[in-house]
Parts: C-alpha cells; sequence; structure tokens
C-alpha cells in the first residue's frame, strides 16, 4: 500500500503546512550538548547547564522574533528547561505561535568500506522517544543524514542507507504525531562546481523520495531541509541568483508537490549569504508548488552570540541581534529582502567548518 | 550528471511545453495495425490501408478541431500516408500547429513466472528508428507500459521492469530529439476500489520517476501519460469529484514540478467520462504545478467512428462529432466543460477486459 495509515494524519498535514506559512521559518537550536560547547567556548563561556539555559532563554524570549518564526527545534534537555521565572520553554513557543520540535538521530556512524562517509543511528526506541516528546508537547523531529561530494562520493549504498534510515525515521515519527523534517545533508566541503553539487542533489532527493514511498510515509505531513545548491567550499562563489537557479531546479526535478515546505539548512554560510540565497529563491518566477523558507542554526544565532559574549547586561544587544537575523528571513520567505538587515558583528562571517558534525 | 542534456535539450523542453498547453490536448491515432482492424470491424469496414487512411484523413482535417490539439501520435504507417489529395499527414498537422507524434514500442509480452504481467519490447534499433522518425517530422514519441492489479500483482519485478523499461525508452529518445510521453498504464481491470488504484498508481509513479533520475532523463522535456485513479472495472463507479480528489493527489505525491505536462489516458471511460473527469480534476482547488489534459484514443473516436461507418456520405457527420469531443476536452482542460455534448454514443462505455493496442 502507497497509502498512508495514521489516527494523526489530518494534524501532521496541519502542522506540516503552518510550518510553512510565508513569512516565517525554523530556528534550529537543536544543537547537542558537545556541539553548544564547541560555540559556548567560542565565546569564552562555559559548558554548563545554566549557561545552555540562559542562551535559549536569550533566544525564545527576544521580543518580536517568535513572529517570523513557525518551528523551533530542540535538543532533548532544552525541551524540558524552563526561563529563569520559570515557565517552561515549551510553552513559551506556544504562546508564541511556534511549534516546537525535537531533534531525534543520535548522530552518524562511520559507513565500514567506504571512505568516511556515515549513516545516522538513532532507530532503536525511536517510537517510544517520539511518544514521549509529544507528550512533553514536540509537534515535530528532525533527523540529519550526511553525505558528501568527492572523487567517488556520495556511493551508492551510502545514498541508500541514507534515504532508507530517513524514511524509516519518518515513517516512525508520523506514527507518534510528529512531522518528520527529512534533512540530507550534502556537505559543501569540496573543489566541485555547481553543477556538481546539483547532479548529487538530485540523486540524492530522488533516492529519498523513491524511500519514503516505500516506507509509506504522508508527504503532505512532512518537510524537507535540504541544502542550497553550492559550488564546493574551495571553488569560487557565484552569485545568489546562480544558486537560486540550481537550487530550485533540482527541487523541480525531485521534490513531489504534496510536500509543503522546504527548509534550507544554512551549512557554512554566513547569515547574510544565507538570507541573500533564501531571498533570490524566493524571488524566481518559477514552478514552486512548496513554500522555500529557513531552518537555521548558525545563520541564526552567530551574531546573537558574539554579541551576547555570556554576559548578561548584552542581553538586550543579543537579542536585538537576533530580531534582525529573524526580519530578515522572514522577509527572504517572501522575496522582498533589500539586503539592508543591520549587520552584526560576524554576520558576514563564513560559518564553514571543514567535515563539519553536529 | 544527473540530467542528460544533449543537442535537443532546449527543442524538447520547448515541445514538451507547447504539447502542455492549456485548453490543447493529444489526439492517440497510434492503434497499430492490428488494433485498428477490430475497430473497423467493429463498424463493418475492410482493414484495408486505404480505409485506414480515409480513417485518419477525416480525424486530421476535420475544420476546427486541430485548434483543440497540441499532438496526435501515429503509427509508422501513418506517419508516412497523405490526404487525398497527396498533402503528407505530416504537413497537415504541422501547418495547424500540432505537433506529430510516434508510436514506438512494439507491445507487450509476458514476463516469466509471473501471472500474466508483462514488459514492453521495442528497444531493438530504437535510436536509429528514433532518427528516422525526426527526419519524417516527427517530434514526440509514445511507449506504453502495462501493469495490472490482482492480489499479488503488480509484482515489485512487474514495477521495476516496466519502470526501467520507460526510463530507458526515455533517454533515447531525449538523445534523438524527441519528447518521450511515459505512459505506465495500470489497466482498471478488477473488483478493487478506488484506494487500492490509488495506492497502487502512487507505487507505480514513484518507481518511474526514481528510473528517470537514473537514467538522467530531462523531465522538463518529457510528458506522463498515466491512468486516472478510479475503481477497478467490477466496482461500483463514483463521482467525477472523487475520481479528481484520489487522481490529483496521487500525482501530487509522485511527480515532480519539472514535468510541464500530464496528459490523462482514457483506458475504458465511456468519451463522456472521459472528459467529465478531466473537467472535475481541471476544477480542483489544489496547487497543481503540471497542466491536466487528455491524449485520448477511443475517447476521442468512438462516436465519430460509429457516425462514419466507413461511407463517404457520413464523413462531414462523423467529423462533427470528433469536433465535438475535441473542444468538449479542450474545455475540460481548463475546468469549463458544461456537459451535455454526449449523444448516447458518447456516454458507451469503452471498456474492454485486458486491453492490448
Amino acid at each position: 500500500m502507497s497509502c498512508f495509515t495514521s489516527k494523526y494524519a489530518d494534524e501532521l498535514a496541519k502542522n506540516a503546512a503552518y510550518i510553512g506559512t510565508p513569512g516565517k521559518g525554523i530556528l534550529a537550536a537543536d544543537e547537542s550538548t558537545g556541539t553548544i560547547g564547541k560555540r559556548l567556548s567560542s565565546i569564552n563561556v562555559e559548558n554548563i547547564e545554566e549557561n545552555r539555559r540562559a542562551l535559549r532563554e536569550l533566544l525564545f524570549t527576544a521580543p518580536g522574533a517568535l513572529q517570523y518564526l513557525s518551528g523551533v527545534i530542540l535538543f532533548e534537555e532544552t525541551l524540558y528547561q524552563k526561563t529563569a521565572a520559570g515557565k517552561p520553554f515549551v510553552d513559551v513557543l506556544k504562546e508564541g505561535g511556534v511549534l516546537p520540535g525535537i531533534k531525534v538521530d543520535k548522530g552518524t556512524v562511520e559507513l565500514n568500506g567506504t571512505n568516511g562517509e556515515t549513516f545516522t543511528q538513532g532507530l532503536d526506541g525511536l517510537a517510544q522517544r517520539c511518544q514521549k516528546y509529544y507528550e512533553a508537547g514536540a509537534r515535530f523531529a528532525k533527523w540529519r543524514a550526511v553525505l558528501k561530494i568527492s572523487a567517488n562520493e556520495p556511493t551508492e549504498l551510502a545514498i541508500q542507507e541514507n534515504a532508507n534510515g530517513l524514511a524509516m525515521y519518518a515513517a516512525i515519527c508520523q506514527q507518534c504525531g510528529l512531522v518528520p523534517i527529512v534533512e540530507p545533508e550534502i556537505l559543501v566541503d569540496g573543489s566541485h562546481d555547481i553543477k556538481k553539487c546539483a547532479e548529487v542533489t538530485e540523486r540524492v532527493l530522488a533516492a529519498c523520495y523513491k524511500s519514503l514511498n516505500d516506507h509509506h510515509v504522508m508527504l503532505e505531513g512532512t518537510l524537507l531541509k535540504p541544502n542550497m545548491v553550492t559550488p564546493g567550499s574551495e571553488s569560487p562563489k557565484v552569485a545568489p541568483e546562480v544558486i537560486a537557479e540550481y537550487t530550485v531546479r533540482a527541487l523541480q526535478r525531485t521534490v513531489p508537490p504534496a510536500v509543503p515546505a522546504i527548509v534550507f539548512l544554512s551549512g557554512g554560510q554566513s547569515e547574510e549569504e544565507a538570507t541573500l540565497n533564501l531571498n533570490a529563491m524566493n524571488k524566481l518566477q518559477t514552478k514552486k508548488p512548496w513554500s522555500l523558507s529557513f531552518s537555521f542554526g548558525r545563520a541564526l544565532q552567530q551574531s546573537t552570540l558574539k554579541a551576547w559574549a555570556g554576559k548578561e547586561e548584552n542581553l538586550k544587544k543579543a537579542q536585538d541581534a537576533l530580531l534582525v537575523r529573524c526580519k530578515a528571513n522572514s522577509e527572504a520567505t517572501l522575496g522582498t529582502y533589500k539586503g539592508d538587515a543591520k549587520l552584526g558583528e560576524g554576520a558576514a562571517e563564513s560559518l564553514h567548518v571543514s567535515n563539519y558534525k553536529y | 550528471m544527473s540530467a542528460f542534456v544533449g543537442k535537443y535539450a532546449e527543442e524538447l523542453i520547448k515541445n514538451a511545453k507547447y504539447i502542455a498547453t492549456p485548453g490543447k490536448g493529444i489526439l492517440a491515432a497510434d492503434e497499430s495495425t492490428g488494433t485498428i482492424g477490430k475497430r473497423l470491424s467493429s463498424i463493418s469496414v475492410e482493414n484495408i490501408e486505404s480505409n485506414r487512411q480515409a480513417l485518419r484523413e477525416l480525424l486530421f482535417t476535420t475544420p476546427n478541431a486541430l485548434s483543440c490539439l497540441s499532438g496526435v501520435i501515429l503509427f509508422e504507417e501513418t506517419l508516412y500516408q497523405k490526404t487525398s489529395d497527396g498533402k503528407p499527414f505530416v504537413q497537415v498537422l504541422e501547418e495547424n500547429n500540432v505537433i506529430p507524434g510516434i508510436k514506438v514500442d512494439k507491445g507487450t509480452v509476458e514476463i516469466a513466472g509471473t501471472n500474466g504481467e508483462t514488459t514492453t519490447q521495442g528497444f531493438d534499433s530504437l535510436g536509429a528508428r528514433c532518427q528516422q522518425y525526426y527526419k519524417a517530422g516527427a517530434r514526440f514519441a509514445k511507449w506504453r507500459a502495462v501493469l495490472k492489479i490482482g492480489p499479488n500483482e503488480p509484482s515489485e519485478l512487474s514495477i521495476q521492469q516496466n519502470a526501467q523499461g520507460l526510463a530507458r525508452y526515455a533517454i533515447i529518445c531525449q538523445e534523438n530529439g524527441l519528447v518521450p510521453i511515459v505512459e505506465p498504464e495500470v489497466l482498471t481491470d478488477g473488483p478493487h476500489d478506488i484506494q487500492k488504484c490509488a495506492a497502487v498508481t502512487e507505487t507505480v509513479l514513484a518507481a518511474v520517476y526514481k528510473a528517470l533520475n537514473e537514467h538522467h532523463v530531462l523531465l522538463e522535456g518529457t510528458l506522463l501519460k498515466p491512468n486516472m485513479v478510479t475503481p477497478g472495472s467490477d466496482s461500483p463507479k463514483v463521482a467525477p469529484e472523487v475520481i479528481a480528489q484520489y487522481t490529483v493527489t496521487a500525482l501530487r505525491r509522485t511527480v515532480p514540478p519539472a514535468v510541464p505536462g500530464i496528459v490523462f489516458l482514457s483506458g475504458g471511460q465511456s468519451e463522456e467520462e472521459a472528459t467529465l473527469n478531466l473537467d472535475a480534476m481541471n476544477k480542483l482547488e489544489v496547487l497543481k504545478p503540471w497542466t491536466l489534459s487528455f491524449s485520448f484514443g477511443r475517447a476521442l473516436q468512438q462516436s465519430t467512428l460509429k457516425t462514419w461507418g466507413g461511407k463517404k456520405e457520413n464523413v462531414a457527420k462523423a467529423q462533427e462529432a470528433f469536433l465535438s469531443r475535441c473542444k468538449a476536452n479542450s474545455e475540460a482542460t481548463l475546468g469549463k466543460y458544461g456537459g451535455g455534448s454526449a449523444g448516447g454514443l458518447a456516454s458507451e462505455s469503452l471498456f474492454v477486459k485486458g486491453y492490448k493496442y
């Protein structure tokens, strides 16, 4: 049977469509403890629970920011945290019209016999965990699969394993009431050109949608979180309009219209680059039956982090920086961004880290 | 490369887009000699070349009909035929902005070890044949893959074979300048309900688009010719709105937006049914990034054939019948069909069990 059967079908479709609301997007604040540690250490802040909590409170209570967001992805610890005043983060988000989401994968593991390719783990007990997360207020989930471009990569094995993993994860999420964000990230690392990235992206996305079909996933209740199609990190950059053209074409060739929204990852792009590229895509006059939005982590938080530097007296400055990026990206989803956002320190800074691991 | 971009790429994209023009559709007049023989015999007309020629001339010279069409699929013999005045059919079509197409498959054969499932043949010298057809004026091709619904059907083997076959045919066409119409027909035969048909159609289409991707087919230069999603032939009928809903949902779940147009086959539906269903789909208020049109054989020709009866004195009336169906379907592609161009003949079911072209 291709048809999907779950008691949550209507709710999933409704939530997925809501997340794709034009003018809104997702804040990816689901850095694992290890990863957030790197961020905190870059601003000389100790990686303890209180600081992690303080950072997320800063983000979620930034005045005016939530109106530009339809969802926030959380790490498990954060799902159960509260503001200093004692209000659960989940409630803060809900009251702000933002759906809480949860990262459910458990990181990547190398595929034996390959040249450093990986698959993603986290399927064991996934259904039980999803049920718990749903009870805690989560309404969508995220699972990151990773592929790379190189002389002989991605291999058919890596593509199949990751597509299959994404599909299994997605099917389980839907059975538990969580909208699965399907994230097949093709790393930007490498010296390849944009055409190569396009070719690989099309191949990977085609495999993903075949797997999703095989696993009876209801596309109307999913979201896609792909990489934008760009030249490799060691290749000369190209204009946003070129990135937009190649990206949207790759999506036109592979993503069925039933998918309500596509929320891009920012990869190693600077805050401003990511916004300009998203904006260029939404300006493109061509067939786009899904909305094109953002699910940015670094590209929403970088200048906020720098402005905060862990100091309470910097709270307002930091929250202002977040608001600037949220508003800019909101406009980018409508194709109305004029490139005039006040650039915070670091907004134009590349966030590329070689062979990035969350 | 993911998509093959050969010397014909721009032309393929342009032609596929043109065929998908709203308000127009395809006349499938590519019945093989054997099949057209059955049609002719049903109106007591002898299956000889001049009669086959006369029938097609009747269709292609119907005043004002060609403006409702963007393409006509021909059988090889017809590609080289002329009107009684000596004008090549291909020229008649071209002068009226109708793109000539050509059936290139060579029918189905059973897959051993299955319960009557089939694969489609026609690969031998396909590239060379396409080149010949291009020289003769053809700009698109058609290849029919057939699947059936049964307790254990369609099998994974049948789905894979037919999907791979369609993809291989498609890329060969594109290498030689012909827009491939990809036709994975899921037969209506059977007692199954519409949900079953939907499930199978989605599975089949997903496999087809995966195969097209693997074979580097340029989707912008293709068209899809699927079955509508309906209950099985032995099941109670449902309203056009229901058919529209299930069909468009299935397509939204599987057909990438890069495909410019979807041109439905009519299967065993009556002329009027096929038109009403197509109209309902185009009235549906849901996002459809490809145009929804027709590629009808029987559902455009049935009443025309009967009215003609092989007699010269009936040609004008037969042409009126044909024009009437063309107009109705043209309106249906715009969701503007008002109904009522159904004579008794137009409502007659054209279902034939286990239909072979």
